[in-house]
This record gives C-alpha cells, sequence and structure tokens, in this order.
C-alpha cells in the first residue's frame, strides 16, 4: 500500500469522495426523474399507439430527447458549461456537476419510463377504457402500477449510469471517488488509488444493483 | 335496447382502406342474450367495440336506450361505458392489484365510497364464487378464475349490459361451460342484457337467444337461435352451423332432400316410415341433429337411389307429414 493511500484512508479523503459520489447520484437521479418521468408519460401517451396521440408534440420532444442524448458527457460537460452558471451561478464544482448529470440523465429516463411503460398490455388499458377511465386515470392507475416493477428496474439502470458519469467531476472541478482517482492515482503516479477508487465504485453499483432488483421483485404480482 | 343504425367502420391503413363493418343494423333487446357469430376477421370485435366507442364507427348511428353515443362528450361517454360492463378473451385484470382490488378497480373510477365500494366486492366476489380468492393475485388464478373475476369487475357498477368479446374462447370445455352458466345466472337474476360476440356455435346454442351471423363486415342473417340453426339461410350461416352439411350437399347428382328439424315437428320416425309405408329407399349422407332447450333441431340429408316417381312420392309424403324440407336434384345446394 503507497503512503497516499494510507494518508487519504486516514485524512478522510476516500469516505469524502464515497459521500460526494453518493449524494451526487442520488441528487441527480432524483432530479432526473423528477424531470424525466413526466416527460416519459408524455412520450408514450402521445405516441401514435397511444392514449392521445399529438404528432407534433410526440416528434418535437422526441427529437429533443435524442438530441441531448446523442451527447457524449465529456462533451456535454463543457457545452452546458453556462447553463450551469444560469442555474447554480458556478460553472465549476459538485453543483455544477449535477447540473450536468441531470441534463445527461433526464432524457435517459424519459426513454427507459416511456419503455417501461409501453409494456403495459394494451388489453388491460382498453379493459379500463371500457369502465369508463379518463386518460389520466389510466395513466395513474393502469400505466403507471402495472409497469411499477419495470420502472425501478430503470431507475436502477439510471442510477448506475448516472454513477458512471459522476466519476467524471473532477474535469470540472467536482469530487467523489472518481476525482480521487485522477488526482490523486493518475496524476501522482499511485496505482493503487486508482484500484481502490474504482473497487469502492463497484462496491457502490452492486449495492445499487442488488437492492433495486430485490425491491423490483418483490413488488412484482405477477411471478409469485 | 341497443341500436345500431347502419354502421360503417372503414380502417386507414398503409395499403390503402380496409372496411371492417359495412352497412350493420341491429337491434338488442331488453333482458336478451344476443349472440354474435363469424369466422375471425368477420368484424365482431369491431362490432362490440362500436357499442361503448372503444372503436369509433366511421358514419351511422350506435343507439343505447336511444341515446346516439357517437355523439356523447367525453365525460358522458364514461358514464354510459359505467353502464355496459365488458369482458375480454384475455380477461385483461390488472396484474399487480389483488383481485378485490381488481373488483374495486371501476367503483374506484366511479368515485363510489371506499365503505360501499368494499361491501359491493364482497357480495360480487360472492356472486361469482371466489370470496376466498379477494387476496390472491391474478397470476395465482386459473382461467375460469380469472375470468369469474373479469366478470365480478364488470358487473361492480351495475350496469345494465354486459359485453362479451370471445369470453370464452381461451378456456377448455368445463370452465367454458362454468362461464356460460355463470352469464346466464346474472342476466336471469339482474336482468342484464348480454352481447356475446364469439367464433363458436356451442357458445350461441348452450345460452343465446337470438343471434347475428356476421361475414366480412357485414351482416349475414338475425334471427331466434332456435330458427337461425334449424335453418340457417346464408352461406356463412351453413357454414358455422354445420360445416360437413356443406360438404354434403355438394355431393352426388341425385335427387337430394334436405330435411329440418325446427323443434315444431313430431319426433316420428320418418325415414324408417318412408322405407316401409312407401317403399322408398333412402340412402343417408348426413344426419346432425342436437337438443336445445328440449326441443330437437338439425338436418338430416338423403339421397334417393330411384327416379322422378320415387322423388314425387318421398316429397308427396313428407308434404303429408308436415315435414319441413328443401328437395334438389343435382350438384345445387339445397
Amino acid at each position: 500500500m503507497s503512503q497516499m493511500l494510507k494518508t487519504l484512508f486516514e485524512d478522510g479523503t476516500i469516505l469524502t469522495g464515497l459521500w460526494e459520489t453518493t449524494y451526487m447520484t442520488a441528487l441527480s437521479t432524483a432530479i432526473a426523474y423528477a424531470i424525466g418521468l413526466p416527460l416519459g408519460i408524455i412520450l408514450c401517451a402521445t405516441d401514435k399507439n397511444g392514449l392521445k396521440p399529438v404528432p407534433w408534440l410526440n416528434k418535437t420532444l422526441g427529437f429533443i430527447v435524442n438530441v441531448l442524448r446523442s451527447f457524449p458527457f465529456i462533451i456535454l460537460m463543457v457545452a452546458f458549461l453556462p447553463a450551469a452558471r444560469v442555474i447554480v451561478g458556478t460553472g465549476l464544482g459538485n453543483k455544477a456537476m449535477i447540473v450536468m448529470l441531470v441534463i445527461a440523465a433526464a432524457p435517459y429516463v424519459a426513454r427507459m419510463v416511456e419503455s417501461s411503460l409501453k409494456e403495459t398490455d394494451r388489453g388491460v388499458i382498453e379493459a379500463a377504457r371500457a369502465m369508463g377511465a379518463s386518460d389520466f386515470e389510466i395513466i395513474r392507475k393502469v400505466y403507471l402500477p402495472e409497469s411499477k416493477p419495470s420502472l425501478i428496474t430503470g431507475a436502477v439502470i439510471s442510477a448506475v449510469t448516472v454513477l458512471g458519469y459522476s466519476a467524471m467531476a473532477a474535469t470540472i472541478g467536482g469530487g467523489g471517488l472518481g476525482a480521487i482517482a485522477v488526482t490523486y492515482g493518475y496524476q501522482r503516479g499511485n496505482r493503487d488509488v486508482i484500484w481502490i477508487a474504482v473497487a469502492i465504485i463497484v462496491i457502490v453499483v452492486q449495492a445499487i444493483q442488488e437492492l433495486g432488483m430485490l425491491v423490483s421483485r418483490k413488488t412484482d404480482k405477477r411471478i409469485n | 335496447m341497443i341500436e345500431l343504425i347502419d354502421v360503417n367502420k372503414t380502417y386507414r391503413t398503409a395499403r390503402g382502406d380496409v372496411a371492417a363493418l359495412t352497412g350493420v343494423n341491429l337491434t338488442v333487446e331488453d333482458g336478451e342474450i344476443f349472440g354474435i357469430i363469424g369466422l375471425s376477421g368477420a368484424g365482431k370485435s369491431t362490432l362490440v367495440r362500436c357499442i361503448n366507442m372503444l372503436e369509433r364507427p366511421t358514419s351511422g348511428k350506435v343507439l343505447i336506450d336511444g341515446e346516439d353515443v357517437t355523439k356523447a362528450s367525453p365525460k358522458r361517454l364514461r358514464e354510459i361505458r359505467r353502464n355496459a360492463g365488458m369482458i375480454f378473451q384475455g380477461f385483461n385484470l390488472l396484474e399487480q392489484r389483488t383481485v378485490e382490488e381488481n373488483v374495486r378497480f371501476p367503483l374506484e373510477l366511479a368515485k363510489v365510497k371506499r365503505a360501499d365500494a368494499e361491501k359491493r366486492v364482497k357480495e360480487l366476489l360472492s356472486l361469482v364464487g371466489l370470496e376466498d380468492k379477494n387476496k390472491a393475485y391474478p397470476s395465482q388464478l386459473s382461467g375460469g378464475q380469472k375470468q369469474r373475476v373479469a366478470i365480478a369487475r364488470a358487473l361492480a357498477t351495475n350496469p345494465k349490459y354486459l359485453l362479451c368479446d370471445e369470453a370464452t374462447s381461451a378456456l377448455d370445455r368445463a370452465t367454458t361451460e362454468s362461464i356460460l352458466s355463470l352469464i346466464k345466472d346474472v342476466n336471469a337474476k339482474f336482468g342484464v342484457t348480454v352481447i356475446m360476440i364469439t367464433h363458436e356455435m356451442k357458445v350461441i346454442e348452450r345460452i343465446c337467444d337470438k343471434v347475428a351471423v356476421i361475414c366480412d363486415g357485414k351482416i349475414a342473417e338475425v334471427g331466434k337461435v332456435a330458427d337461425v340453426f334449424s335453418d340457417p339461410k346464408s352461406d356463412t350461416a351453413k357454414e358455422l352451423v354445420l360445416p360437413d352439411l356443406v360438404k354434403s350437399m355438394n355431393a352426388g347428382d341425385g335427387y337430394k332432400f334436405r330435411l329440418i328439424f325446427d323443434g315444431k315437428g313430431s319426433a316420428m320416425p320418418i325415414i324408417s316410415d318412408l322405407a316401409i309405408k312407401k317403399g322408398v329407399a333412402v340412402n343417408i349422407v348426413f344426419a346432425d341433429t342436437k337438443d336445445i332447450n328440449g326441443k330437437i333441431f338439425g338436418h338430416l340429408v338423403f339421397t334417393l337411389s330411384g327416379g322422378r316417381e320415387e322423388f314425387e312420392k318421398t316429397r308427396d309424403f313428407l308434404v303429408g307429414n308436415n315435414v319441413k324440407f328443401v328437395a334438389e336434384k343435382g350438384e345445387k345446394r339445397l
């Protein structure tokens, strides 16, 4: 073990990094869902086979989502610096990083939600309509609850993706485990710091994945 | 009463317009069990969906108790739909809700108070015989049980009409029978008017009062089940009622007779009488009779080996005994 790694553990840098990674991921994913979930619902509902087909709206939203998703994250971080300045007052640090993560993740989440909702059995939707449900009631009482397990799975995948992106925070002066690996490991030539940082990230990913899948399975009433 | 007046439905597809329904006129009286039978792709499912506007007719009127539902506002349409429960071939239960939550679903939509809804759910589950399955999820039920839940759910808001779209097509014979008797019970007990879409003759024959035969989006024939079954007029009806009859009608070139048992004539032994009293030897090529509500219905087709004289003897004998029949020579259909 290098002296550097020992110091990083002892002065709490690693622990702070873990905390920063966790909160950036959690907060960004949460905000991304606040934006992406309604967006996904609109994408699903306005589709040509959806509840209320609105082709122009569907195409416009779909286009914006596709454009945002086409940005390589590293370029998105640079391109949207001015946006971060407007929103959080700075183009640097963890705050700015959260803005970047949300911009990257929200369209991703929207597509995830859209695809989960579209898995809903069309027959069940027809049955709800035949029972006199309004479009809004069908979304709230059929689409969302019926695709809950799939939505949770989607959230897990989204969170893991956001976590991966968050490792690039160092680029704009943010923190987290990725920044530790780059600053203390790569730039100062301590290979073991890189590996330890990666190992912790792997553990966090595993934890999110396992926990999320467990919740998804528990909520799904189709299997048992 | 449900009336369809000159209903047309055309689907626009990439390959041009496809007519699903053409000039459909139908009247379903209150309290009836009305069957609509046709081969797959005939337009039956579209037809039933035009009643509750799951499909909008391209033209024509759909009157439910005199109100044209094609002109109803979205809000009014939701009320109308609550008055017409619907069940499906695929059951279409909410998979993430328990049995009782499924049955409660339409009551939630109708904003029924929670306590009243709970009470109604109990009643309905006991009606369909699933009180003990109230906490089960659909995935834990058999097909027949799922359809029972679907029926309970369809009846939750006390509808006047029950629309059944191939409700028994995914079920085995015994389960079909139990579901049909449940539907018949519901009709008898609560006076719910039932419209049954099916491709199975046995379903119609088991519970329907009237039947409409649909073919290529057009109504080929409508009438009392007994009449249509004993003497189908349209080719589609003949093919559906007695597929083998159609084949037998095309066989041979001698004199052919088709006797029609419509439940009115006597059950006298016509054929043996014909042989004994008139000395006419007949060659039976087809026979199918069934018991519908305790009366004999069906067909018997025979050919004669003799010529004109035997034909006349046979014809006079049948007329004299009030037997309904059709006679023909050669390959023409009877």
